[in-house]
Protein backbone atom coordinates (compact mmCIF):
# COMPACT_ATOMS: atom_id res chain seq x y z
CA UNK A 1 0.00 0.00 0.00
CA UNK A 2 1.15 3.91 -0.68
CA UNK A 3 1.61 5.64 1.86
CA UNK A 4 -1.24 8.79 2.31
CA UNK A 5 -1.49 11.25 0.66
CA UNK A 6 -0.26 14.73 2.65
CA UNK A 7 -2.99 17.13 2.75
CA UNK A 8 -3.13 20.39 0.98
CA UNK A 9 -2.51 22.72 3.59
CA UNK A 10 -0.23 20.65 5.67
CA UNK A 11 1.86 20.13 2.68
CA UNK A 12 1.87 23.93 2.68
CA UNK A 13 3.14 24.10 6.11
CA UNK A 14 5.51 21.28 5.52
CA UNK A 15 7.27 23.86 2.75
CA UNK A 16 6.89 26.58 5.20
CA UNK A 17 8.53 25.03 7.43
CA UNK A 18 11.67 24.09 5.21
CA UNK A 19 11.81 27.18 3.63
CA UNK A 20 12.54 28.27 7.63
CA UNK A 21 14.69 25.56 8.14
CA UNK A 22 17.34 26.57 5.12
CA UNK A 23 17.01 30.27 5.93
CA UNK A 24 19.67 30.85 8.21
CA UNK A 25 22.26 28.68 5.88
CA UNK A 26 20.77 30.29 2.15
CA UNK A 27 21.16 33.61 4.39
CA UNK A 28 24.92 32.63 5.01
CA UNK A 29 25.31 31.96 1.44
CA UNK A 30 23.78 34.87 0.39
CA UNK A 31 25.72 37.16 2.61
CA UNK A 32 29.52 34.84 1.43
CA UNK A 33 28.70 34.78 -2.19
CA UNK A 34 28.20 38.89 -2.71
CA UNK A 35 30.03 41.78 -1.36
CA UNK A 36 29.87 42.90 1.95
CA UNK A 37 27.48 46.16 1.11
CA UNK A 38 25.20 43.44 0.14
CA UNK A 39 25.59 41.13 3.05
CA UNK A 40 21.70 42.55 4.67
CA UNK A 41 20.66 44.20 1.49
CA UNK A 42 18.30 41.52 -1.07
CA UNK A 43 18.52 42.73 -4.66
CA UNK A 44 18.32 40.39 -7.70
CA UNK A 45 20.90 42.49 -8.99
CA UNK A 46 23.46 42.45 -6.71
CA UNK A 47 26.86 41.02 -7.91
CA UNK A 48 28.11 37.49 -6.89
CA UNK A 49 31.74 37.56 -5.91
CA UNK A 50 34.38 34.59 -4.51
CA UNK A 51 36.31 37.77 -2.67
CA UNK A 52 34.83 36.99 0.64
CA UNK A 53 36.59 33.44 0.60
CA UNK A 54 40.04 34.57 -1.04
CA UNK A 55 39.63 37.23 2.08
CA UNK A 56 38.82 34.18 4.42
CA UNK A 57 41.99 31.95 3.09
CA UNK A 58 43.86 34.71 3.29
CA UNK A 59 43.65 36.06 6.49
CA UNK A 60 44.06 32.90 8.58
CA UNK A 61 45.92 29.93 8.57
CA UNK A 62 43.19 27.80 7.24
CA UNK A 63 45.30 25.66 4.76
CA UNK A 64 46.98 24.42 7.90
CA UNK A 65 43.59 24.01 9.68
CA UNK A 66 42.64 21.98 6.78
CA UNK A 67 45.47 19.80 6.80
CA UNK A 68 44.91 19.46 10.97
CA UNK A 69 41.85 18.12 10.51
CA UNK A 70 42.33 15.80 7.85
CA UNK A 71 45.19 14.29 9.37
CA UNK A 72 42.87 14.11 12.99
CA UNK A 73 39.78 12.29 11.58
CA UNK A 74 41.44 9.97 8.98
CA UNK A 75 43.80 9.54 11.85
CA UNK A 76 41.27 8.20 14.61
CA UNK A 77 39.22 6.47 12.06
CA UNK A 78 42.17 4.39 10.95
CA UNK A 79 43.04 4.42 15.05
CA UNK A 80 39.23 3.14 15.99
CA UNK A 81 38.83 0.76 13.29
CA UNK A 82 42.38 -1.62 14.67
CA UNK A 83 41.85 -1.06 18.10
CA UNK A 84 37.88 -1.79 17.86
CA UNK A 85 37.67 -4.70 15.20
CA UNK A 86 40.20 -6.41 17.58
CA UNK A 87 38.18 -5.86 20.60
CA UNK A 88 34.81 -6.51 19.26
CA UNK A 89 36.19 -9.85 17.41
CA UNK A 90 37.47 -11.13 20.42
CA UNK A 91 33.98 -10.32 22.47
CA UNK A 92 32.21 -11.50 19.69
CA UNK A 93 33.76 -15.27 18.57
CA UNK A 94 35.47 -15.96 22.02
CA UNK A 95 33.57 -17.04 25.42
CA UNK A 96 36.70 -16.03 26.97
CA UNK A 97 36.81 -15.23 30.93
CA UNK A 98 34.94 -12.43 32.09
CA UNK A 99 33.59 -11.56 28.41
CA UNK A 100 30.21 -10.24 29.36
CA UNK A 101 31.23 -8.27 32.20
CA UNK A 102 34.46 -6.39 30.00
CA UNK A 103 31.12 -5.73 27.22
CA UNK A 104 29.31 -4.53 30.33
CA UNK A 105 32.02 -1.87 31.55
CA UNK A 106 32.24 -0.39 27.62
CA UNK A 107 28.85 0.01 27.24
CA UNK A 108 29.33 2.62 30.10
CA UNK A 109 31.23 4.56 27.94
CA UNK A 110 28.10 5.53 25.82
CA UNK A 111 27.13 7.45 28.58
CA UNK A 112 30.24 8.67 29.98
CA UNK A 113 31.57 9.85 26.53
CA UNK A 114 35.32 12.15 27.00
CA UNK A 115 33.90 15.70 26.71
CA UNK A 116 32.43 14.98 30.41
CA UNK A 117 36.01 14.29 31.57
CA UNK A 118 37.91 17.15 29.66
CA UNK A 119 39.85 18.25 33.19
CA UNK A 120 41.26 15.00 34.21
CA UNK A 121 41.80 13.88 30.61
CA UNK A 122 43.58 17.37 29.75
CA UNK A 123 45.93 16.40 33.24
CA UNK A 124 46.57 12.78 32.10
CA UNK A 125 47.80 14.23 28.50
CA UNK A 126 49.78 16.24 30.74
CA UNK A 127 51.29 13.90 32.06
CA UNK A 128 51.79 12.16 28.88
CA UNK A 129 53.37 15.10 26.95
CA UNK A 130 50.76 15.15 24.76
CA UNK A 131 49.00 18.62 25.29
CA UNK A 132 48.78 20.52 21.86
CA UNK A 133 49.39 17.62 19.79
CA UNK A 134 47.29 15.90 17.33
CA UNK A 135 47.63 12.49 18.62
CA UNK A 136 46.54 14.49 21.48
CA UNK A 137 43.58 15.43 20.49
CA UNK A 138 42.24 12.46 19.11
CA UNK A 139 43.63 9.61 21.67
CA UNK A 140 40.65 10.02 23.98
CA UNK A 141 38.26 8.73 21.26
CA UNK A 142 40.14 5.67 19.92
CA UNK A 143 38.81 3.43 22.25
CA UNK A 144 35.39 3.89 20.99
CA UNK A 145 32.53 2.10 22.88
CA UNK A 146 30.44 2.56 20.22
CA UNK A 147 32.58 1.08 17.49
CA UNK A 148 33.07 -2.34 19.27
CA UNK A 149 29.44 -2.61 19.66
CA UNK A 150 28.45 -2.26 16.23
CA UNK A 151 31.27 -4.46 14.86
CA UNK A 152 30.60 -6.88 17.53
CA UNK A 153 27.02 -6.77 16.55
CA UNK A 154 27.64 -7.52 12.71
CA UNK A 155 30.41 -10.13 13.50
CA UNK A 156 28.01 -11.80 15.41
CA UNK A 157 25.96 -12.19 12.65
CA UNK A 158 28.78 -13.83 9.90
CA UNK A 159 28.34 -17.97 10.13
CA UNK A 160 30.81 -19.66 12.32
CA UNK A 161 31.35 -22.19 10.01
CA UNK A 162 33.47 -19.72 7.59
CA UNK A 163 35.84 -19.00 10.96
CA UNK A 164 36.03 -22.47 11.12
CA UNK A 165 37.10 -23.28 7.93
CA UNK A 166 39.77 -20.53 7.87
CA UNK A 167 41.08 -22.20 11.17
CA UNK A 168 41.38 -25.61 8.95
CA UNK A 169 43.18 -24.04 6.70
CA UNK A 170 45.56 -22.73 9.45
CA UNK A 171 45.09 -18.83 9.49
CA UNK A 172 45.53 -17.19 12.57
CA UNK A 173 42.76 -15.04 14.62
CA UNK A 174 44.51 -12.29 12.72
CA UNK A 175 44.42 -13.57 9.10
CA UNK A 176 40.62 -14.97 10.32
CA UNK A 177 40.01 -11.36 10.75
CA UNK A 178 41.55 -9.74 7.73
CA UNK A 179 40.32 -12.28 5.15
CA UNK A 180 36.76 -13.13 6.55
CA UNK A 181 35.47 -11.21 8.33
CA UNK A 182 37.05 -7.38 7.23
CA UNK A 183 35.44 -8.14 3.50
CA UNK A 184 32.32 -9.13 5.37
CA UNK A 185 31.30 -6.57 7.61
CA UNK A 186 32.26 -3.87 4.75
CA UNK A 187 29.13 -1.80 4.97
CA UNK A 188 29.53 -1.88 8.20
CA UNK A 189 33.17 -0.34 8.63
CA UNK A 190 31.53 2.15 5.76
CA UNK A 191 28.96 2.63 8.45
CA UNK A 192 31.30 3.71 11.10
CA UNK A 193 33.82 5.46 9.17
CA UNK A 194 31.19 8.33 7.77
CA UNK A 195 29.89 8.88 11.63
CA UNK A 196 33.09 9.06 13.33
CA UNK A 197 34.61 11.48 10.50
CA UNK A 198 31.39 13.73 10.80
CA UNK A 199 31.94 13.54 14.08
CA UNK A 200 35.46 14.45 14.81
CA UNK A 201 35.43 16.88 11.42
CA UNK A 202 32.91 18.66 13.92
CA UNK A 203 34.44 18.32 17.57
CA UNK A 204 34.90 21.16 18.80
CA UNK A 205 35.28 21.53 22.85
CA UNK A 206 38.63 19.25 23.22
CA UNK A 207 40.24 20.53 20.59
CA UNK A 208 39.58 23.92 21.82
CA UNK A 209 41.31 22.87 24.77
CA UNK A 210 44.60 20.80 23.69
CA UNK A 211 45.32 22.41 21.20
CA UNK A 212 46.76 26.00 21.04
CA UNK A 213 48.96 26.89 18.15
CA UNK A 214 48.61 27.14 14.39
CA UNK A 215 50.01 23.68 13.89
CA UNK A 216 47.44 21.46 15.77
CA UNK A 217 44.42 23.30 15.71
CA UNK A 218 41.73 21.80 13.74
CA UNK A 219 39.39 23.89 11.48
CA UNK A 220 36.52 24.36 14.46
CA UNK A 221 38.95 25.74 16.81
CA UNK A 222 40.63 28.05 13.59
CA UNK A 223 36.85 29.26 12.81
CA UNK A 224 36.24 30.57 16.61
CA UNK A 225 39.58 32.11 16.70
CA UNK A 226 38.97 33.64 13.69
CA UNK A 227 35.90 35.07 14.14
CA UNK A 228 35.90 35.45 17.68
CA UNK A 229 39.30 37.35 17.75
CA UNK A 230 39.92 39.51 14.32
CA UNK A 231 37.35 42.23 15.61
CA UNK A 232 37.70 43.66 11.88
CA UNK A 233 36.44 41.12 10.23
CA UNK A 234 32.91 41.77 8.57
CA UNK A 235 29.90 39.14 8.83
CA UNK A 236 30.37 38.49 4.62
CA UNK A 237 34.03 36.86 5.40
CA UNK A 238 32.72 34.93 8.93
CA UNK A 239 29.97 33.27 6.66
CA UNK A 240 32.64 32.59 4.21
CA UNK A 241 34.94 30.91 6.51
CA UNK A 242 32.25 28.99 8.47
CA UNK A 243 30.69 27.79 5.10
CA UNK A 244 34.41 26.80 3.28
CA UNK A 245 35.02 24.73 6.75
CA UNK A 246 32.13 23.24 6.72
CA UNK A 247 32.38 22.58 3.14
CA UNK A 248 34.14 19.11 1.97
CA UNK A 249 31.86 17.46 4.73
CA UNK A 250 28.91 19.20 3.30
CA UNK A 251 29.63 18.23 -0.32
CA UNK A 252 30.33 14.65 0.31
CA UNK A 253 27.38 14.88 2.35
CA UNK A 254 24.74 16.31 -0.92
CA UNK A 255 27.12 13.28 -3.03
CA UNK A 256 26.16 10.53 -0.85
CA UNK A 257 23.22 11.68 0.36
CA UNK A 258 21.76 8.11 1.08
CA UNK A 259 24.97 6.60 2.17
CA UNK A 260 25.24 9.13 4.67
CA UNK A 261 21.25 9.18 6.03
CA UNK A 262 21.60 4.78 6.30
CA UNK A 263 25.30 5.29 8.25
CA UNK A 264 23.62 7.68 10.85
CA UNK A 265 20.62 5.29 10.94
CA UNK A 266 22.42 2.13 11.27
CA UNK A 267 24.75 3.77 14.33
CA UNK A 268 21.67 5.07 15.85
CA UNK A 269 19.62 2.02 15.54
CA UNK A 270 21.58 -0.23 18.71
CA UNK B 1 47.63 -31.19 30.04
CA UNK B 2 45.85 -32.49 27.06
CA UNK B 3 45.79 -30.51 23.81
CA UNK B 4 41.60 -29.80 24.39
CA UNK B 5 42.48 -28.27 27.63
CA UNK B 6 45.42 -26.16 26.48
CA UNK B 7 43.54 -25.04 23.52
CA UNK B 8 40.49 -23.39 25.52
CA UNK B 9 43.21 -21.86 27.77
CA UNK B 10 44.22 -20.58 24.95
CA UNK B 11 40.91 -18.61 23.69
CA UNK B 12 41.19 -17.02 27.50
CA UNK B 13 44.65 -15.66 27.09
CA UNK B 14 43.96 -14.75 23.35
CA UNK B 15 40.59 -13.14 24.32
CA UNK B 16 42.15 -11.06 26.62
CA UNK B 17 44.86 -9.83 24.78
CA UNK B 18 42.89 -8.79 21.77
CA UNK B 19 40.84 -6.48 23.44
CA UNK B 20 43.71 -5.40 25.83
CA UNK B 21 44.60 -2.19 23.84
CA UNK B 22 40.67 -0.84 23.57
CA UNK B 23 40.60 -1.96 27.81
CA UNK B 24 43.96 -0.15 27.95
CA UNK B 25 42.81 2.97 26.20
CA UNK B 26 39.55 2.99 27.78
CA UNK B 27 40.60 2.51 31.24
CA UNK B 28 43.07 5.68 30.94
CA UNK B 29 40.71 7.49 29.06
CA UNK B 30 37.16 6.89 30.68
CA UNK B 31 36.94 4.97 33.82
CA UNK B 32 39.88 6.13 36.10
CA UNK B 33 39.39 9.42 35.24
CA UNK B 34 35.23 9.34 36.05
CA UNK B 35 36.68 7.81 39.48
CA UNK B 36 39.50 10.35 39.66
CA UNK B 37 37.14 13.34 39.17
CA UNK B 38 34.70 12.15 41.90
CA UNK B 39 37.79 11.58 43.97
CA UNK B 40 39.64 15.02 42.94
CA UNK B 41 36.06 16.74 44.20
CA UNK B 42 37.03 16.02 47.96
CA UNK B 43 39.99 17.75 47.87
CA UNK B 44 40.78 21.59 47.26
CA UNK B 45 42.53 23.02 44.62
CA UNK B 46 46.70 22.38 44.42
CA UNK B 47 48.87 25.13 45.10
CA UNK B 48 52.41 25.03 44.24
CA UNK B 49 53.92 21.53 44.50
CA UNK B 50 52.56 20.83 47.31
CA UNK B 51 49.67 18.11 47.65
CA UNK B 52 46.27 19.06 47.62
CA UNK B 53 44.79 19.07 51.20
CA UNK B 54 41.73 16.88 51.94
CA UNK B 55 38.74 19.02 52.43
CA UNK B 56 35.97 16.29 52.51
CA UNK B 57 32.59 17.59 51.15
CA UNK B 58 33.99 21.07 51.54
CA UNK B 59 33.77 22.26 47.39
CA UNK B 60 30.14 20.84 47.45
CA UNK B 61 29.37 23.20 50.57
CA UNK B 62 30.80 25.91 48.34
CA UNK B 63 28.74 24.58 45.20
CA UNK B 64 25.46 24.65 47.14
CA UNK B 65 26.24 28.38 48.24
CA UNK B 66 27.46 29.28 44.28
CA UNK B 67 24.30 31.42 42.92
CA UNK B 68 26.28 30.53 39.22
CA UNK B 69 25.94 26.71 39.90
CA UNK B 70 21.76 27.25 40.30
CA UNK B 71 22.28 29.49 38.00
CA UNK B 72 23.99 26.43 35.51
CA UNK B 73 21.81 23.61 36.83
CA UNK B 74 18.70 25.60 36.31
CA UNK B 75 19.22 26.81 32.82
CA UNK B 76 20.32 23.29 31.87
CA UNK B 77 16.75 21.63 33.39
CA UNK B 78 14.73 24.25 31.36
CA UNK B 79 17.49 23.32 28.27
CA UNK B 80 16.76 19.80 28.26
CA UNK B 81 12.94 20.86 29.46
CA UNK B 82 12.09 22.41 26.34
CA UNK B 83 14.32 21.66 23.29
CA UNK B 84 14.15 17.37 24.32
CA UNK B 85 9.94 17.77 23.75
CA UNK B 86 9.87 20.33 20.83
CA UNK B 87 13.19 17.94 19.35
CA UNK B 88 11.01 14.90 19.17
CA UNK B 89 7.75 17.02 17.96
CA UNK B 90 9.23 18.77 15.39
CA UNK B 91 11.57 15.41 13.81
CA UNK B 92 8.19 13.31 14.10
CA UNK B 93 6.28 15.93 12.03
CA UNK B 94 9.44 16.32 9.63
CA UNK B 95 9.13 12.28 9.44
CA UNK B 96 5.24 11.99 8.66
CA UNK B 97 5.62 15.04 6.17
CA UNK B 98 8.89 13.45 4.23
CA UNK B 99 7.19 9.80 4.46
CA UNK B 100 3.98 10.57 3.32
CA UNK B 101 3.31 11.21 -0.60
CA UNK B 102 4.35 15.12 -0.77
CA UNK B 103 5.24 17.20 -3.04
CA UNK B 104 9.19 17.60 -3.42
CA UNK B 105 9.87 15.63 -0.91
CA UNK B 106 13.84 15.26 -1.82
CA UNK B 107 13.90 18.90 -0.81
CA UNK B 108 12.03 19.15 1.82
CA UNK B 109 14.25 16.41 3.29
CA UNK B 110 17.69 17.58 2.22
CA UNK B 111 16.58 20.97 4.02
CA UNK B 112 15.56 19.64 7.30
CA UNK B 113 18.87 17.22 7.12
CA UNK B 114 21.45 19.14 6.07
CA UNK B 115 21.49 21.31 9.26
CA UNK B 116 23.04 17.90 10.92
CA UNK B 117 26.04 17.88 8.84
CA UNK B 118 27.29 21.24 9.64
CA UNK B 119 29.77 21.61 12.91
CA UNK B 120 27.96 23.44 15.50
CA UNK B 121 30.61 25.93 15.82
CA UNK B 122 30.36 27.13 12.17
CA UNK B 123 26.46 26.92 12.29
CA UNK B 124 26.67 28.96 15.71
CA UNK B 125 28.59 31.51 13.44
CA UNK B 126 25.91 31.61 11.10
CA UNK B 127 23.43 32.66 13.68
CA UNK B 128 25.33 34.54 14.99
CA UNK B 129 24.55 36.43 12.22
CA UNK B 130 21.17 35.78 11.82
CA UNK B 131 20.36 37.28 15.23
CA UNK B 132 22.33 40.52 15.14
CA UNK B 133 20.58 43.83 16.35
CA UNK B 134 20.07 46.46 13.23
CA UNK B 135 20.62 44.12 10.54
CA UNK B 136 20.33 40.79 11.24
CA UNK B 137 17.91 38.80 9.42
CA UNK B 138 15.84 37.62 12.00
CA UNK B 139 15.35 42.03 13.07
CA UNK B 140 14.82 42.61 9.72
CA UNK B 141 11.92 40.53 9.47
CA UNK B 142 11.08 41.55 12.86
CA UNK B 143 10.99 45.27 11.84
CA UNK B 144 9.24 44.88 8.44
CA UNK B 145 6.39 43.11 10.54
CA UNK B 146 6.41 46.00 13.30
CA UNK B 147 7.57 44.07 15.77
CA UNK B 148 10.31 45.84 18.22
CA UNK B 149 14.44 45.46 17.47
CA UNK B 150 15.36 43.17 19.36
CA UNK B 151 19.24 42.49 20.74
CA UNK B 152 18.50 38.43 21.15
CA UNK B 153 21.55 37.39 22.59
CA UNK B 154 22.15 40.22 24.25
CA UNK B 155 19.00 40.26 26.41
CA UNK B 156 18.90 37.57 29.20
CA UNK B 157 15.44 37.01 28.51
CA UNK B 158 15.94 35.91 25.09
CA UNK B 159 19.47 34.55 25.14
CA UNK B 160 18.89 31.14 26.21
CA UNK B 161 15.96 30.36 24.29
CA UNK B 162 17.78 31.67 21.38
CA UNK B 163 20.80 29.26 22.04
CA UNK B 164 17.90 26.57 22.10
CA UNK B 165 16.46 26.95 18.60
CA UNK B 166 19.86 26.22 17.32
CA UNK B 167 20.05 23.20 18.96
CA UNK B 168 16.53 22.22 18.27
CA UNK B 169 17.37 23.65 14.62
CA UNK B 170 20.46 21.43 14.21
CA UNK B 171 18.76 18.44 15.95
CA UNK B 172 15.59 17.65 14.52
CA UNK B 173 16.59 16.94 11.09
CA UNK B 174 19.06 14.28 12.65
CA UNK B 175 16.49 12.73 14.88
CA UNK B 176 13.90 12.81 11.91
CA UNK B 177 15.56 9.96 10.11
CA UNK B 178 15.17 7.72 13.08
CA UNK B 179 11.35 8.83 12.80
CA UNK B 180 11.62 7.69 8.93
CA UNK B 181 13.02 4.51 9.50
CA UNK B 182 10.24 3.63 12.16
CA UNK B 183 7.72 4.41 10.50
CA UNK B 184 8.24 2.51 7.30
CA UNK B 185 8.61 -0.44 10.13
CA UNK B 186 4.72 0.02 10.67
CA UNK B 187 3.04 -2.87 9.36
CA UNK B 188 0.74 -1.41 6.39
CA UNK B 189 -2.28 -4.17 7.28
CA UNK B 190 -2.84 -1.40 9.93
CA UNK B 191 -3.01 1.41 7.96
CA UNK B 192 -5.48 -0.82 5.56
CA UNK B 193 -7.34 -2.13 8.16
CA UNK B 194 -7.75 2.03 9.85
CA UNK B 195 -8.43 2.44 5.84
CA UNK B 196 -11.22 -0.05 5.77
CA UNK B 197 -13.19 1.07 9.08
CA UNK B 198 -12.74 4.52 7.74
CA UNK B 199 -10.82 5.90 10.81
CA UNK B 200 -10.14 9.53 11.06
CA UNK B 201 -6.09 10.76 10.21
CA UNK B 202 -5.76 11.99 13.78
CA UNK B 203 -7.23 8.74 15.39
CA UNK B 204 -4.82 6.67 13.14
CA UNK B 205 -1.75 8.78 14.23
CA UNK B 206 -3.53 8.13 17.99
CA UNK B 207 -4.20 4.60 17.99
CA UNK B 208 -1.69 3.25 15.38
CA UNK B 209 1.60 5.36 14.22
CA UNK B 210 1.83 7.12 18.12
CA UNK B 211 2.14 3.72 19.50
CA UNK B 212 4.60 1.79 16.83
CA UNK B 213 7.07 4.49 16.87
CA UNK B 214 7.16 4.25 21.02
CA UNK B 215 10.98 3.00 20.94
CA UNK B 216 11.81 5.23 18.64
CA UNK B 217 10.45 8.05 20.92
CA UNK B 218 12.50 6.74 23.56
CA UNK B 219 15.15 6.30 22.24
CA UNK B 220 15.05 9.78 20.59
CA UNK B 221 14.09 11.26 24.15
CA UNK B 222 17.29 9.52 25.53
CA UNK B 223 19.50 10.84 23.25
CA UNK B 224 18.34 14.66 22.78
CA UNK B 225 18.17 14.56 27.11
CA UNK B 226 22.24 13.45 26.94
CA UNK B 227 22.72 15.98 24.41
CA UNK B 228 20.97 19.00 26.28
CA UNK B 229 23.52 18.32 29.19
CA UNK B 230 26.82 18.25 26.67
CA UNK B 231 25.70 21.40 25.09
CA UNK B 232 28.98 23.81 25.31
CA UNK B 233 29.71 24.66 21.76
CA UNK B 234 27.23 27.18 21.15
CA UNK B 235 27.39 28.58 24.47
CA UNK B 236 31.29 29.33 23.54
CA UNK B 237 30.74 30.90 20.34
CA UNK B 238 27.91 32.69 20.61
CA UNK B 239 27.56 34.32 24.23
CA UNK B 240 30.31 33.32 26.58
CA UNK B 241 27.70 32.31 29.06
CA UNK B 242 26.27 35.75 29.20
CA UNK B 243 24.71 38.00 29.26
CA UNK B 244 24.98 37.63 33.42
CA UNK B 245 25.06 34.15 33.57
CA UNK B 246 21.71 33.47 31.33
CA UNK B 247 23.16 30.95 28.89
CA UNK B 248 25.95 29.34 31.48
CA UNK B 249 25.39 25.79 30.95
CA UNK B 250 26.97 22.94 33.37
CA UNK B 251 29.40 21.75 30.85
CA UNK B 252 30.06 25.85 30.19
CA UNK B 253 30.61 26.23 33.67
CA UNK B 254 32.90 23.23 34.34
CA UNK B 255 34.91 24.19 31.44
CA UNK B 256 35.27 28.00 32.83
CA UNK B 257 36.03 26.70 36.12
CA UNK B 258 38.55 24.79 35.13
CA UNK B 259 40.69 26.06 32.38
CA UNK B 260 39.69 29.93 32.90
CA UNK B 261 40.28 30.16 36.72
CA UNK B 262 42.29 26.93 37.01
CA UNK B 263 40.48 26.06 40.22
CA UNK B 264 40.61 22.25 39.77
CA UNK B 265 39.09 21.23 43.05
CA UNK B 266 36.22 22.67 42.42
CA UNK B 267 35.84 22.12 38.69
CA UNK B 268 35.98 17.84 39.36
CA UNK B 269 32.70 19.00 42.18
CA UNK B 270 31.04 20.46 39.36
CA UNK B 271 31.95 17.40 36.91
CA UNK B 272 30.89 14.91 39.70
CA UNK B 273 27.15 16.74 39.59
CA UNK B 274 27.16 16.26 35.65
CA UNK B 275 28.10 12.80 35.51
CA UNK B 276 25.71 11.82 38.25
CA UNK B 277 23.00 13.80 35.99
CA UNK B 278 23.93 11.54 33.25
CA UNK B 279 24.48 8.42 35.30
CA UNK B 280 20.27 9.61 36.02
CA UNK B 281 20.04 9.07 32.48
CA UNK B 282 21.63 6.04 31.77
CA UNK B 283 19.49 4.02 34.52
CA UNK B 284 16.68 5.20 32.89
CA UNK B 285 17.89 4.47 29.66
CA UNK B 286 17.96 0.91 30.94
CA UNK B 287 14.84 0.68 32.88
CA UNK B 288 12.97 2.46 29.74
CA UNK B 289 14.72 1.07 26.90
CA UNK B 290 16.03 -1.68 27.57
CA UNK B 291 12.71 -4.08 27.51
CA UNK B 292 12.99 -2.97 23.58
CA UNK B 293 16.37 -2.80 22.69
CA UNK B 294 18.45 -6.58 21.90
CA UNK B 295 22.06 -5.46 22.87
CA UNK B 296 22.78 -9.33 22.26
Amino acid sequence: MKPARVLPLSTLAAWAFALLWALPLLYALWAAFHPAAYATRFEITAPLTLENFEHAWGAAPFPRYFLNTILLVLGIMLAQFVICTLAAFGLARWKFYGADILFALILIQLMVTPDVLILENYRTLQKLGLIDTLVGVGIPYVASAFGIFLLRQSFKSIPKELDDAARMEGASALQTIWRVYLPLAKPVYVAYGLVSVSYHWNNFLWPLIVTNSVETRPLTVGLQVFASVDQGVDWSVICAAALMTSGPLMIAFLVFQRAFIQSFLRAGIR
Amino acid sequence: MTARRKDRLNIHIQGWLLALPAVVLLAAFTYIPAVKTVIDSLFATQVGSRPAPFVGLMQYESLIADPIFWRALHNNLLYALITVPLAIGLSLAMALWVNGRIGGRAGLRLAFFTPTILPMVAAANIWLFFYTQDYGLLNKIGIALGFANVNWLGDPATALPALMAVTIWKEAGFFMIFYLAALQQVPPDLYEAARMENTGRWQVFRRITWPMVMPTTLFVGINALINAFRVVDQVIAMTGGGPDNATTLLLFYIYQVAFSFWDLGYAAALSTVLLTALAAVALAQFFLLDRKIHYR
